[in-house]
């Protein structure tokens, strides 16, 4: 049998986190009622024109340096012309010739912990379209205009990517940089991230590609492996199958997991690119570019490597820390508090992520702030709570039962009994009230004392109601026991 | 009142000769039984132009007048006025009512003056004759069976007949300086990026800019310095100081270096008005200015560059005309379709479909580098030639047109009609001003004298026209049009 | 370069201008002694011109990020040919 391979490239269309839009100064809010945030300008009015926002320009120019880009001197901004309800203008203000960012890479980490680089043709800026509403509106379809004019960078990659999981981390990677960057919020389900994928098969060896299909309207992560994935299944059916791919735009269907050709009448597009002549060359020097080089955040890939190399995480630990900036953040601000990177790693990886997971919550919103978090393992390891006792305080925290571990573990009564007199005296107890016990203890070897000793630790814990220390149980026990 | 000039009419309200509510209330008059004639006019907004005249006569009791208080003018069709139908003289806008005030109509409002109403202009600004509006040709009332030139014919008219002093128009090939040359007024095209383009329809994005027409280079100079200036909702607008035009008018021509470009003296030119101009240019000389011969080697490339460059622009800028948001749209249209492709056949008039479909043409596939970039290389070549010159001279000096004023009617074939503006339309392609004088007449119409200048040189164009106006009397003749009113 | 029927009617469905095959018939005509002065054009060397897409030497000047525009829903719906619940309304579209 044929061994195919699959190639991919993406083309991820990232909204910028502006506060306003790419050409006019109407608001980038999500969610605002139909066209109320549709000024002039977005819709086309007779007149108006546009000014270039400093804000996605730099921001543009942030991705480009996280990706080791060229950032040309000149760039241009050219019209893409169209016909379509939710394009005010008839044009899309789009960049084609002279993109504000060229060559770069991405480095990406599969599942295993390998890592490898995925080359990046370019980044453009450009201005997002409206929406079209398509219930029924006494017959017609409705026109939202509120998202006309966010500013856009698409990132366009090479056709790098050889499996859907290649292509998941290739944009997870993408998500990571530009949340690190804090240039978009990468909220997929808003369509801050939207991704075009490029799929096509050839038989393993052979150098030229085969004809692809584009993919539109993916925009989740594991809608981008269910794309591909069928669309791979079905271009190696059709061609084993003596038929040929054609090249087209289908659409992915979350609902049925399947890609369908597009039932417009497709005729050729030609969208006359032209250089806008209401925008000018936009010039970055190098001093621009060093000032916004200045001004980035440790990037994931940094981040990953200083935690394994400086704080002497574990590489899975570091990759699984820094894969967000947010998670990250929480992090290192849990370790400055407790002052242990290894304790703090444990424990966000640990007790955090499995709450944050069974209750749906991202890391931004959890119960249990960094502050919290640090200050319980700070308890935990100057002996003040035993690490039982740590998961009712954490758990108690969760649930807000106080502002601090402290209160928690000052309401409930959890501190460490650590007196010697005390531990005795419940010792004492046990054994006067073990009398059985104590005698096949006694009579026992070394070997089985040591299975027979937890009984009594457990008596004596549960005497002290969990606070005794558990080590300073069992050393005072083993001596009592074997004293007569 | 009506054969006075701005600066005129200026000192008048000021002496309290009168008030701006008599000299408005006058004027809307004039219009109202001249205008039936010359269709000038496209709408006259005379309530708002009394209430903002008692406005201007209140600030000025008040000791608070701006540079044109109380003065009375018009706009082009083109200028987006709030709340005032703004046409650009299509069907396509005959309903639209705009939201928002053009950037120089507010510098305008700011100034005190006072719009009279909306002036009638080619369709879009796509013409040479003003027939190519919706709203009906204009005449030029130097003669009712000529054409007053275009697109900014309705401006033109209007300030020749003595309906307002002054009128706002925009060039984009022409369409200040041709009908201005046409209706034996002063009308100054600006330097590209000298006055905003934001609430001005757009035809030709990198050629378009808005400048006054009135009877008088002063009056010219007062009304630029209160349009002119960097504005932060134009991106191609330059921000520059803008000089005191009106300071520096009386500058000596002593010495003024002024070249005549010989491929504007050649085929083509009417005799009558190669005469007029030449007698315009020995009035310079004898004012102590040298005159030389010099040439703009591609100046017979203009007019080819221009319609590749302006229609492609052209066919970008009106693709928004799609009767969604705004302006006309079909009836019961069945698809999205139907909705575009009737709604645009109905609402544009031919010569605009004509530029649409010639630029959508020259931008397709295959096409695009043959004619659009064989085009911007032919611009920067033509721009060159006027750089190269003005190392030489310090104006330019010519005929605004070819010939007088035409017939209504005459030039039906449009070939013929974009050769009209072989002498202006070069100067949008460099992005250079010009300005055009009244200098005489062949017949019983007017001829304009052409003054070009290098970049951001409009005080010196102004200061060369000014003279030329203490020295001559072409610009106070008045046609007889109208003459029983006064 | 010579301009045919087909591609008038091209350049109209691209440009959304409804024709008829008589008004295309008198387009290809305009168009083609249009285009035949534009040819004038081909006759220049041009070899290592730049382009020039804008009179002035000039860049793009940029904006700060600030939001500067409230919402005028009403006023610039006003002029709209069709509007419901604050949105547009076209013929049905169709994916």
């Amino acid at each position: 049998m044929m061994q195919w391979e699959t190639v991919i490239g993406l083309e991820v269309h990232v909204q910028l986190a502006t506060q306003s839009k790419i050409f006019s100064g109407a608001s980038t809010a999500f969610g605002a009622e139909p066209n109320t945030q549709a000024c002039a300008v977005d819709l086309g009015m007779p007149g108006v024109l546009p000014v270039l926002n400093e804000n996605a320009v730099a921001m543009a120019v942030k991705f480009g340096l996280a990706v080791d880009a060229e950032i040309p001197e000149t760039s241009l901004f050219e019209r893409k012309n169209y016909f379509y309800p939710d394009l005010p203008k008839g044009y899309q203000t789009s960049q084609m010739a002279q993109p504000i960012v060229g060559p770069g890479k991405v480095e990406i980490t599969l599942d295993d912990g390998s890592t490898r680089s995925v080359r990046i043709h370019h980044a453009h800026l450009e201005e997002d379209a409206g929406k079209s509403l398509h219930e029924d509106y006494h017959g017609m379809t409705g026109i939202d205009l509120n998202r006309a004019g966010t500013p856009l960078l698409e990132i366009v990659s090479e056709p790098d990517m050889r499996s859907a999981k290649e292509a998941v981390a290739y944009i997870k990677a993408l998500h990571a940089i530009v949340t690190y960057l804090g240039i978009s919020d990468g909220n997929m389900a808003e369509g801050s991230m939207r991704c075009d994928v490029n799929v096509s098969v050839r038989p393993k060896g052979q150098a030229a590609f085969g004809t692809r299909a584009e993919i539109k309207n993916v925009n989740s992560f594991r809608f981008v492996e269910k794309a591909i994935a069928f669309e791979v299944e079905r271009q190696i059916e059709l061609i084993e199958d003596g038929g040929q791919v054609v090249q087209e735009t289908r659409l992915f269907d979350p609902e049925r997991d399947e890609t369908r050709g597009m039932r417009t009448k497709e005729e050729a597009n030609d969208y006359r690119y032209f250089p806008c002549p209401d925008l000018l060359p936009v010039t970055l020097d190098g001093a621009y570019v060093d000032h916004q080089r200045a001004l980035m955040p440790e990037l994931p890939s940094e981040k990953r490597h200083r935690f394994e190399n400086q704080l002497g995480l574990s590489a899975y630990d570091a990759g699984v820390l820094a894969s967000s900036r947010a998670m990250a953040e929480y992090f290192e601000a849990v370790k400055d508090v407790c002052g242990d990177a290894k304790q703090a790693a444990n424990w966000v990886q640990g007790e955090l992520s499995a709450n944050l997971n069974r209750e749906n919550l991202e890391i931004g919103d959890s119960p249990v702030t960094a502050e919290q978090l640090g200050g319980l393992i700070q308890r935990v390891m100057d002996d003040t709570i035993s690490g039982k006792a740590a998961k009712q305080v954490f758990q108690a925290l969760w649930d807000g039962e106080a502002d601090s571990a402290d209160a928690i573990i000052e309401a409930r009564g959890l501190k460490q009994v650590t007196d010697t007199g005390a531990i005795e005296g419940m010792i004492d107890q046990v054994i006067a009230d073990s009398p059985v016990q104590v005698a096949q203890y006694r009579e026992a070897d070394e070997a089985k004392r040591g299975k027979m000793i937890g009984y009594f630790v457990g008596q004596v814990m549960k005497a002290s109601r969990g606070t005794a220390n558990p080590q300073q149980v069992n050393s005072l026990l083993k001596q009592k026991l074997d004293q007569a | 009142m009506h054969d006075k000039t701005l600066t005129e009419l200026a000192a008048g309200l000021q002496a309290g000769e009168f008030s701006s509510r008599e000299l408005c209330q006058s004027a809307l008059d004039r219009i109202q039984r001249l205008d039936g004639d010359l269709n000038s006019f496209i709408s006259v907004t005379t309530e708002q132009a009394l209430a903002d005249a008692d406005a201007a006569d209140q600030a000025r009791a008040a000791g608070d007048a701006a540079a044109l208080a109380g003065l009375p003018l018009a706009l082009k069709d083109i200028f987006c006025t709030q709340g005032v139908r703004t046409s650009c003289g299509s069907k396509m806008l005959d309903s639209f009512v705009a939201p928002y005030d053009a950037t120089v109509v507010e510098k305008i409002r700011q100034a005190g003056g006072v719009s009279l109403g909306k002036t009638n202009m080619d369709e879009f600004a796509m013409g040479s004759s003003n027939e190519n509006s919706f709203y009906g040709p204009v005449k030029n009332p130097w003669d009712l069976s000529a054409v007053p030139g275009g697109s900014s014919g309705g401006s033109a008219a209007a300030v020749a007949a003595g309906l307002v002093p002054a009128a706002l128009g925009t060039d984009t090939g022409g369409s200040i300086r041709q009908p201005a040359a046409f209706c034996g007024i002063t009308g100054l095209k600006p330097t590209y990026g000298r006055v905003s383009r934001y609430g001005m329809v757009a035809y030709a994005s990198s050629l378009d800019q808005g400048g006054p027409m009135a009877r008088t280079a002063a009056d010219c100079a007062l009304l630029l310095e209160t349009i002119a200036g960097h504005d932060v909702r134009d991106s191609t607008s330059v921000a520059r100081v803008v000089p005191d035009y009106s300071a520096e008018l009386d500058t000596s021509l002593a010495g003024l270096k002024i070249g005549l470009p010989k491929e504007y003296f050649g085929d083509g030119l009417d005799p009558e008005v190669e005469t007029a101009v030449r007698e315009a240019i020995k009035v310079y000389e004898s004012l102590g200015a040298k005159v030389c011969e010099v040439s703009l080697p591609h100046t017979h490339l203009a007019i080819p560059a221009y319609y590749v460059i302006a229609p492609a622009e052209a066919s970008s800028n009106l693709s928004r005309y799609d009767g969604v948001r705004f302006g006309h749209r079909c009836e019961d249209p069945t698809d999205l379709e139907d909705l575009y492709k009737r709604t645009r056949a109905e609402g544009f008039g031919e010569e605009v479909k004509r530029r649409i479909l010639i630029g959508t043409h020259t931008l397709s596939e295959g096409f695009f580098d043959a004619y659009y970039l064989k085009a911007q290389q032919v611009r920067r070549l033509i721009r060159q030639d006027f750089l190269d010159a003005f190392d030489e001279v310090d104006v330019l000096m010519g005929p605004t047109a070819p010939t007088p004023a035409f017939d209504l009617g005459a030039q039906k074939d449009p070939v013929s009609m974009y050769l009209q503006d072989i002498y202006t339309i070069a100067v949008n392609l460099a992005g250079i001003p010009g300005i055009s004088v009244p200098a005489g007449f062949a017949g019983n119409r007017p001829v304009g004298l052409q003054v070009l200048a290098p970049h951001f040189a409009e005080a010196q164009l102004l200061g060369v026209a000014h003279q030329f106006q203490q020295a001559t009397d072409w610009h106070l003749k008045r046609p007889a049009f109208g003459k029983e009113m006064a | 370069m010579a301009i045919e029927h087909a591609d008038v009617l091209r350049a109209a469905h691209l440009a959304r201008v409804g024709l008829s095959e008589d008004e295309a018939t008198g387009y290809v005509d305009d168009l083609s002694r249009i285009l035949k002065m534009v040819d004038q054009l081909q006759a220049v060397d041009t070899q290592d011109i730049i382009p020039l897409a804008h009179p002035l030497d000039a860049t793009q000047r940029l904006r700060p990020d600030e939001v500067t525009e409230h919402s005028q829903r009403e006023r610039f719906q006003a002029c709209a040919p069709a509007v419901t619940d604050g949105l547009y309304l076209v013929p049905r579209v169709v994916e």
